[in-house]
């Protein structure tokens, strides 16, 4: 039995040491932005309101804990002390001396620790499944709403389609252990993953198509960092091994892309079908330039304002997604130290102990209002232009 | 406006039969039907007996024809033993026809259930129907709380209690329903003593001890997102000329938002509630997971979970229709609220 423990300020003292170089960074970053504000354009007006500040800050918090988990975890997340099982907050653990700052789970695991480790799992699928998200979204939505007519019915069909789904059936079907031995989700992930590819060659091939010399290089660029990546994540066949996806979290990626470009495309379509009226895409129709450079270089530029905003709303919203996923005990690993996983865990128990429970929940709920937060005072920065 | 509510009729209706298409495909995935099989036999059976099963059971014949059954166009055909010549039931717990019939979804028979030993219908529309008494108090808690916040909040434009509410209806779409859940537990049921952490009782009675916690857990996060659309219509709406005349008239500023804003504030709103529902419907699963009350919610978990192919198709039928009944009912709704806009 533990029977040693700091008190109550020591686990506050505790945790905000732990954290120290997450104060760090964010002293640094705060200092930078403050002196240079003005030059900094909408990141710098951020800080005009308290609202846009506390995002700015709580998503910062969560990206350089991520980025230094290993430094600020005092113990390895799925390491098992047996002593120290459902332990109470503030326990101190005979063999090291470290204490448990937010107790022991029922499998006798650092709960401060897994929730350190668990936002590297989310900040590394949310923002990254977004952008996925966001490049097949933009390359369906600006055709479909720029040429309407059967294009825009039947991709919108099929947008409609996967919005009809409740996410969780999606979920169950896409994710079970089962369909890893079936080719759908290497196929899906074939098809979502070609879409940055195409996006970035069309996008420099319609800029560059007259001045070869820098073409070519653009293009060369793209083909082979993005055929390096393709190759990785769909085929796990990266000749030098740096670029490498679990099935299981490949499995997970997709169907959370699955499930969040069709919103992305209704987005950028009604987007595009407002900005085609303007006088600048009529200019550029009459200058006889060709419809992608117009959707890509005139159309998609001034559809960013709306587009930053629903891209942070949409990581708070795939964060819940993997939460979600997590809490059903789907695609990810059981030992997992995500927070969705870390909840389901808990809550099973929460007739006998409270704290295992309450790390996790507050961790992606304060990430989540973080990134709502930007989000929204983003907005209020762009309606004030 | 009739060819328009039939043409979206037309619509869902294609929807609908491409979903439980695309549902039939991944349920019957070889992996799955496996699973099936070994959870149905005994233990420890060979490779040869799982196929049998699988093809005793009509698991084996054609794609389009086991659809086509399960639609009812094409007619089911007897299992006929082979040994006996007479025609045998696949399972105990629901009968098969003895002569060839057309028995699908569109003649009411929503098939076997695997997991639950029952038909499908049996256990499907009692849980549909406890799902919607929890849907039923969820929106009788969270439509006029988050029509007053967000009244409140955008009544004035940039006061104090606007920016309060408007944090703090943040701050709740920011909380899925596995985090309130949670939260809520540990406060009320924990700490406090004053609810109950379970819903399982509800089958004897639904009590404001046992029903209050997945009613707010549900509510709340969708009260925020409401709130949020009524605030931003409600802003709108404040800054029209009708209301400056209103003002400019004499009226108190209490007659002004209750006679002329706030009818033209909450028909916007009105389509967002519509629009809540397939949200509701993912937030349902997991609240009645989490608090273990037997709807909707539990037995496609449970049907997922087991691979119940048919439980599973009734249930994703059951969501399909009501996430496209709903986008209709905002639709119509919507145009003959707002006169101004006339549906093509």
């Amino acid at each position: 039995m533990v029977s040693e423990f700091v008190g109550p300020l020591g686990v506050v003292i505790g945790v905000l040491v732990r954290f120290w170089p997450v104060w760090i960074a964010l002293a640094v970053v705060l200092a930078l932005s403050f002196t240079y504000k003005k030059r900094l354009g909408l990141y710098g007006q951020l800080f005009d309101s308290y609202v846009g500040i506390a995002g700015v800050v709580i998503c910062l918090f969560w990206l350089f804990t991520a980025i230094f988990a290993s430094t600020i975890a005092p113990f390895n997340p799925l390491e098992q002390i047996v002593v120290m099982k459902d332990v109470l907050p503030g326990a101190i653990e005979p063999a090291s001396h470290k204490v448990f700052l937010f107790g022991g789970d029922k499998l006798a695991r650092d709960v401060f620790s897994r929730m350190v480790y668990g936002s590297q799992i989310v900040l590394i699928i949310a923002p990254a499944a977004t952008g996925f998200a966001l490049m097949v979204g933009i390359t369906l939505g600006l055709p479909a709403g720029y040429y309407g007519g059967k294009i825009d019915t039947v991709l919108s069909f099929l947008a409609n389609l996967v919005l009809a789904f409740p996410v969780i059936l999606l979920f169950y079907l896409l994710v079970t252990p089962g369909i890893m031995d079936t080719p759908i989700p290497y196929g899906m992930a074939g098809l979502f993953f070609i879409f940055p590819i195409i996006f970035f060659c069309v996008l420099f091939w319609t800029r560059y198509k007259n001045r070869p010399d820098r073409l070519y290089i653009l293009l060369g660029l793209t083909i082979l960092i993005g055929g390096w990546v393709y190759v990785g994540l769909v085929f796990d066949k990266d000749p030098l091994k740096i670029v490498h996806i679990d099935p299981n979290q490949l499995n997970i990626f997709v169907a959370v892309v699955f499930a969040s470009s069709p919103g992305v495309f209704r987005i950028v379509r009604g987007l595009t079908m407002d900005i085609k009226t303007r006088d600048y895409v009529a200019a550029a129709q009459t200058r006889g330039e060709t419809p992608w450079y117009i959707m890509l270089w005139e159309i998609l530029p001034n559809a960013r304002g709306p587009l930053i905003v629903d891209t942070c709303l949409r990581i708070g919203y795939t964060t819940i997604l993997l939460g979600t996923l997590g809490y059903f005990g789907l695609g990810l690993a059981p030992e997992s130290p995500d927070w969705g996983t870390a909840i389901k865990d808990a809550s099973r128990l929460l007739r006998q102990t409270i704290h295992p429970a309450l790390p996790p929940t507050i961790a992606l709920m304060s990430f989540v209002l973080g990134l709502n937060l930007l989000a929204d005072s983003l907005r209020e920065q762009s309606l004030k232009d | 406006m009739l060819f328009f509510i039939l043409r979206r009729l037309g619509t869902m209706v294609l929807t609908m039969v491409c979903l439980t298409l695309v549902v039939f495909f991944l349920v019957n995935l070889e992996p799955n039907l496996k699973k099936l099989a070994i959870s149905q036999t005994e233990m420890h059976t060979s490779a040869e007996q799982l196929e049998q099963w699988l093809v005793n059971h009509g698991y084996r014949q054609n794609f389009f024809v086991r659809y086509g059954q399960w639609l009812g166009i094409v007619k089911k055909q007897p299992i006929i033993n082979p040994e006996t010549g007479k025609a045998e039931q696949r399972f105990s717990f629901c009968n098969d026809p003895v002569e060839p019939v057309y028995s699908g979804v569109l003649e009411g028979d929503f098939g076997c259930s695997t997991k639950f030993k029952t038909t499908a219908a049996k256990r499907l529309f009692p849980a549909l129907g406890a799902t919607g008494i929890l849907m039923f108090w969820v929106l009788v808690v969270m439509i006029p709380i988050s029509l007053l916040i967000g009244i409140l909040a955008g009544m004035r434009e940039g006061s104090r209690t606007d920016r309060v509410l408007s944090v703090a209806s943040i701050a709740t779409t920011a909380t899925p329903e596995y985090v309130s859940g949670v939260i809520f537990t540990v406060i009320f049921a924990s700490w406090l003593g004053w609810l109950n952490g379970s819903a399982a009782s509800t089958s004897q009675g639904i009590t404001f001890y046992n029903f209050t916690l997945p009613v707010m857990t549900l509510a709340i996060y969708g009260i925020g997102y409401i709130a949020r659309m009524t605030r931003a219509s409600m802003v709108e709406v404040m800054t029209q000329q009708y209301i400056r005349t209103a003002r400019l008239k004499g009226l108190s500023f209490s007659a002004v938002v209750i006679k002329h804003a706030l009818r033209n504030a909450l028909i916007a709103p009105f389509t967002v509630i519509m629009l809540q529902f397939p949200w509701l419907l993912t937030g349902v699963v997991i609240v009645e997971v989490m608090f273990r009350y037997q709807g909707f919610g539990y037995i496609l978990v449970e049907a997922a979970g087991n691979n119940d192919i048919d439980l599973l198709l009734g249930c994703s039928l059951a969501s399909v229709f009501i996430v496209l009944i709903t986008q209709l009912i905002s639709d119509v709704g919507y145009a003959y609220l707002n006169p101004r806009i006339r549906v093509q």
